[in-house]
């Protein structure tokens, strides 16, 4: 379907080692790379402590509401959310057109670091997503389908629900 | 729009339950999450008021199993049906692969299923979706009740393109899978026929 994110080995592997990197500059506790949709695409740090399943989907439904709020009041976006915990805090921005970058840190770290790393890894992310971007408008252009389910059929689905 | 990631062999896909307040959408899928085995869900996240009616959504993530090497799964979402969460409803259907509409079967919402589904195609248009276009399912629920209009009255009502459609009482779990599976055997094959 036009408009599905793909994402293929090289870049997946060249996002993940961007979150490694800003995981260590910045000290943070783990760093999440999530589709606008609410579909976690990459992460790094401490997954094991967090259900990082609940996390992509209450994070793209916050700053869904966040941007509606924006426009509002007649503004395009909010780029940068900060909510403070007693311990942890979470820092949430947004990376080209459709991801988001949550990243929990807690006083290991501070604000102003994690603010400055961001800035700089959502650089070469955006970067990344360019070639993701162009890898897909080729396929689609040569009529190459990214479905690995060009031959689905309906015994297939059944299988999924037999339990 | 599905995310497909050829690194993890994965695939997740967003089905969003629409419909009228009250008619049964929360309901769905909270006997989904009861009926499906630890391994294959996750939390089933509820943003409801205190008097446990949906505020923002509720949110289901499913695991149900791999097709051709792939791991499949699904996200399920509702939204708020009352007619003032408009806003809401319209961000819970950004990225959405497929719909299932859930119609209250009882005689006193007929008007309002009617008005649901005349939002749902309108706010699917703000995205730039056509309801003609996308993966949908029809549900009537609530058909234990006394005071229900027939099957074929409502199908003349809300029918909307021949869409694979059931009848349901989310409650005891009839016809809930069904509709489910209508709507996911349609996006999966959706991303393979490509737009
Ligand atoms: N009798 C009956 N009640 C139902 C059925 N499905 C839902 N309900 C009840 O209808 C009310 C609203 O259901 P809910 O799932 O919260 O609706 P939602 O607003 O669409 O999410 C609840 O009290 C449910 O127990 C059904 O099939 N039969
Ligand atoms: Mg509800």
């Amino acid at each position: 379907m036009a408009g599905d994110l793909v994402i293929y080995q090289e870049e997946y592997e060249l996002l993940e080692s961007v979150l490694r990197r800003l995981r260590a500059d910045s000290n943070a506790r783990a760093i999440f790379l999530i589709d606008k949709n609410g579909q976690q695409i990459a992460a790094a740090g401490e997954l094991d402590q967090f259900d990082t399943t609940s996390l992509a989907s209450l994070t793209a439904g916050n700053v869904a509401a966040t941007d509606g709020l924006a426009k509002l009041i007649g503004e395009r976006e909010f780029s940068v959310l900060f909510h403070e915990g007693q311990q942890d805090h979470i820092h949430i921005s947004i990376v080209g057109k459709r991801a988001i970058l949550l990243v929990i840190f807690d006083d290991r770290s501070s604000l102003g670091l994690v603010r400055l790393r961001v800035k700089r890894a959502s650089g070469e992310m955006e970067t990344v997503f360019e070639t993701m971007a162009s890898k897909a408008a080729v396929a689609e252009e040569t009529g190459e389908t990214a479905s690995p389910f060009a031959e689905i059929t309906d015994e297939d689905i059944d299988a999924l629900f037999s339990e | 729009m599905a995310f497909i990631n050829y690194a993890n062999r994965e695939i997740n896909c967003k089905i969003v339950y629409y419909g009228p307040g009250l008619g049964g959408k929360t309901s769905n899928l909270q006997y989904i999450y009861d009926r499906t085995a630890e391994k294959s869900k996750g939390k089933m996240i509820s943003l409801a008021t205190e008097a446990d009616r949906t505020l923002f959504f509720d949110f289901l993530p499913l695991d149900l199993g791999t097709v051709r090497g792939f791991t499949t799964r699904f996200h399920l979402y509702t939204v708020p049906g009352q007619v003032f969460y408009d806003a809401s409803r319209k961000l819970i259907l950004k990225g959405v692969d497929g719909v299932i509409f859930v119609a209250d079967s009882q005689v006193e919402r007929v008007e309002a299923n009617v008005e649901s589904i005349r939002n749902l195609d309108e706010n699917l248009s703000d995205h730039g979706l056509l309801l003609q276009d996308i993966p949908y399912a029809l549900q009537f629920n609530k058909r234990d009740l006394d005071n229900v209009v027939s099957v074929e009255d409502m199908y003349r009502s809300l029918n909307f393109k021949r869409e694979p459609t059931f009848e349901a009482i989310a409650t005891k779990g009839y016809g809930v899978f069904d509709t489910l599976r209508a709507v996911a055997k349609l996006i999966l094959k959706d991303l393979n026929r490509g737009r």
